[in-house]
């Protein structure tokens, strides 16, 4: 249901036995632009429930078979949404009042005042409109929220933070560099909850993903029979960008095509779907993203260059977790604070030796990486808190010793060599970049056995 | 147009002329009125209107595609209290009632004219409804509901742009109404 369009989107249903009833009620909605129908009977009327189907329901309390306040509970189990309006010929207070207890919104009383009907069936548009509306506006409370959604306190983030603030009330193209799971999707969805188009859509599109030869149907849409399989007619993301945002992900993936449409739609803000003549004028603004050197790429002549400087025009780039190693007991406590949560498990915090080895691990898939490792660390957990041997970490780590001095790192890192070449001197040798015998000494002095 | 238990031949000729311009179709006043005992609910002492309109359709001449009848008298649907009219959406026949668009029955003193601009744009109202026309959120268009007599006054005689366009879309898939 849409109540914010007009009254062709409301369904009423008239459940009662007389047939004058139902035919009057039915033809006075229908000519106020309502979508009317009729049961005669219970039975009749479960038969057309199915949740969300019908908005408001006039239900006489006196039916044949099963009565009105009976059926009334049936229809609250099936469609708890839909507005129910008990019609009565008897002025019963009683039973009235018991309906309304029930969930009833109201109740009319046959011959029923044209004009307390009309009103009556207003009030419950209104009603369920601000209900609709309210459901809205706090999904977009919540979208609001999103840049208190990317954490970090280290300087190297503040100075993100003060970009996307920066740069959220303009309408400027913004170029987010980083590499991958470092959160572009996350700033370009802060940047647009923090923008003028805030109530409008962020569409986002996965231009790593797209097939050479569809990225144009994917951008512009195409007409119904434009090719082989277009069936139907499709809208583009530009279009349902429309009045919002539309986020290019791995812009640096596209192929030179795509580059060319894309070059133009930036500039006259304007395009034609696949297969069709009508010029569809759309409104959004630009943000994407690259983990891609694009400049190397220009240089190379595999981007083109008007395109970059069009894409390029307020840039944020965004360190990798290894570069803000400050922010990542916050981050890990933010994530076995929510996993834990969701998972209904009882960890709450992360051995010392844990929070060490997390902080001291290079993270090349950054937080990404570091969310899967904590939602499975969560997962495998027995204690209260996730240890060592509960994060996927690779081996190497798991050996970085207490003792910090560089003995104590050597004997660790000479094992670790070892282990991962499987006691093959020779091989281990080479990585080291010893020779045999040195390395044999080492073994010696460490005491380090298979 | 069919008068069933109206007096005013003078107010018939009147909404005769202003149908016949709102609608660009010629209007015949028919002379055949039948019994309307049978559509009384002696308790409401009000007269049926589907009921009305179900004989309507009897009278209708093989040359008219529409049939309005006029009433003085006090007309319902069971589950209102009362009605100015009823139709048939897209339909053939509509009536309607003066008995509650006269100031008198409010207390006022008599006032034809309004009346007759009341009458007017409620038989207008009624015959859009038979074209397929239903209510219109525009407050100044004929097709806008109201469910006071007052409220009539507000509105014009005539259809907004929209329902205009409507209603000559709707006249031109049944050239015959």
């Amino acid at each position: 249901m849409n109540l914010n369009k007009n009254n062709q989107s409301v369904n009423i249903l008239v459940v009662d036995d007389e047939l004058s009833v139902r035919d009057s009620l039915t033809k006075w909605f229908k000519e106020d632009g309502y979508r009317a129908n009729a049961a005669a009977d219970a039975n009749e009327a479960l038969k057309k429930l199915k949740p969300g189907a019908w908005d408001i329901i006039f239900l006489d309390i006196k039916l044949p078979g099963m009565d009105g306040m009976e059926l009334q509970q049936r229809i609250k189990s099936i469609d708890p949404n839909a507005t129910i309006i008990m019609i009565t010929a008897y002025a019963s207070v009683d039973t009235a009042v018991k309906s309304l207890k029930e969930g009833a919104y109201d109740y009319v009383t046959k011959p029923v005042d044209p004009d307390y009907l009309s009103h009556l069936v207003a009030n419950v548009i209104k009603q369920r409109r601000l209900l609709s509306e309210n459901i809205q506006l706090k999904e977009r409370i919540q979208e609001l929220y999103e840049i208190d959604q990317i954490i970090g306190e280290n300087p190297a983030m503040l100075k993100v933070f003060d970009l996307i603030k920066t740069v959220a009330p303009m309408d400027t193209t913004v170029m987010i560099k980083g590499e991958s799971g470092t959160g572009k999707e996350l700033i370009a969805r802060a940047i647009h909850s923090n923008s003028p188009r805030r109530f409008f859509p962020i569409i986002t599109v996965n231009c790593g993903g797209l097939t050479e030869g569809l990225t144009e149907s994917e951008f512009f849409g195409h007409e119904k029979g434009a090719f082989t399989g277009a069936l139907y007619r499709r809208k583009g993301k530009f279009e349902m960008a429309n009045g919002g945002t539309i986020f290019l992900d791995e812009v640096g993936n596209i192929d030179p095509k795509a580059q060319t449409d894309l070059l133009r739609v930036i500039e006259t803000k304007q395009f034609t779907r696949v297969g069709g003549d009508e010029i569809i004028k759309v409104d959004f603004r630009l943000i994407c993203a690259t983990n891609r050197d694009l400049e190397l790429a220009v240089k190379e002549g595999k981007f083109r260059e008007d395109l970059y400087y069009r894409l390029n025009v307020f840039s944020i780039s965004i360190p990798p977790l290894r570069e803000r190693r400050s922010d990542i007991p916050l981050l890990c406590n933010h994530f076995l604070k929510n996993f834990a949560a969701s998972m209904n498990k009882p960890q709450t915090r992360f051995s010392p030796e844990a929070i060490k080895q997390l902080e001291t691990y290079d993270w090349p898939g950054n937080i990404r990486e570091m969310k899967n490792a904590i939602e499975r660390a969560i997962v495998v957990a027995k204690g209260s808190s996730i240890t060592v041997d509960d994060l996927p970490l690779p081996p190497s780590l798991k050996a970085v010793p207490e003792d910090q001095s560089l003995g104590a790192v050597e004997k660790a890192h000479v094992k670790n060599v070892l282990e991962q070449m499987g006691w093959n001197i020779t091989r281990s040798a080479e990585m080291l970049g010893i020779d045999r015998a040195t390395l044999y000494h080492k073994i010696e002095k460490y005491n380090l056995r298979k | 147009m069919l008068p069933l238990h109206f007096p005013d031949n003078n107010l018939l000729g009147a909404l005769s002329s202003t149908l016949e311009e709102i609608f660009k179709l010629p209007v015949t006043i028919l002379q055949k009125p039948f019994p309307l005992e049978q559509g009384k609910d002696p308790v409401r002492n009000q007269y049926n209107s589907t009921w009305i309109l179900s004989q309507l359709l009897r009278q209708i001449p093989d040359e008219s595609s529409k049939i309005l009848g006029v009433t003085s008298l006090d007309l319902y649907i069971p589950v209102l209290t009362f009605v100015f009219g009823e139709a048939q959406l897209e339909g053939k026949a509509a009536v309607i009632s003066s008995y509650r668009l006269r100031d008198e029955l409010y207390g006022l003193p008599k006032n034809p004219e309004k009346l007759k601009e009341r009458l007017e744009k409620e038989a207008v109202h009624e015959l859009g409804h038979t074209f397929g026309l239903i209510h219109c959120r525009e407050p100044g268009c004929v097709m806008y509901s109201v469910t006071y007599a007052e409220e009539i006054d507000f509105k014009s005689k005539n259809f907004c742009n929209a329902c205009s366009i409507l209603l000559e879309s709707k006249k031109k898939i049944h050239p015959e109404g």
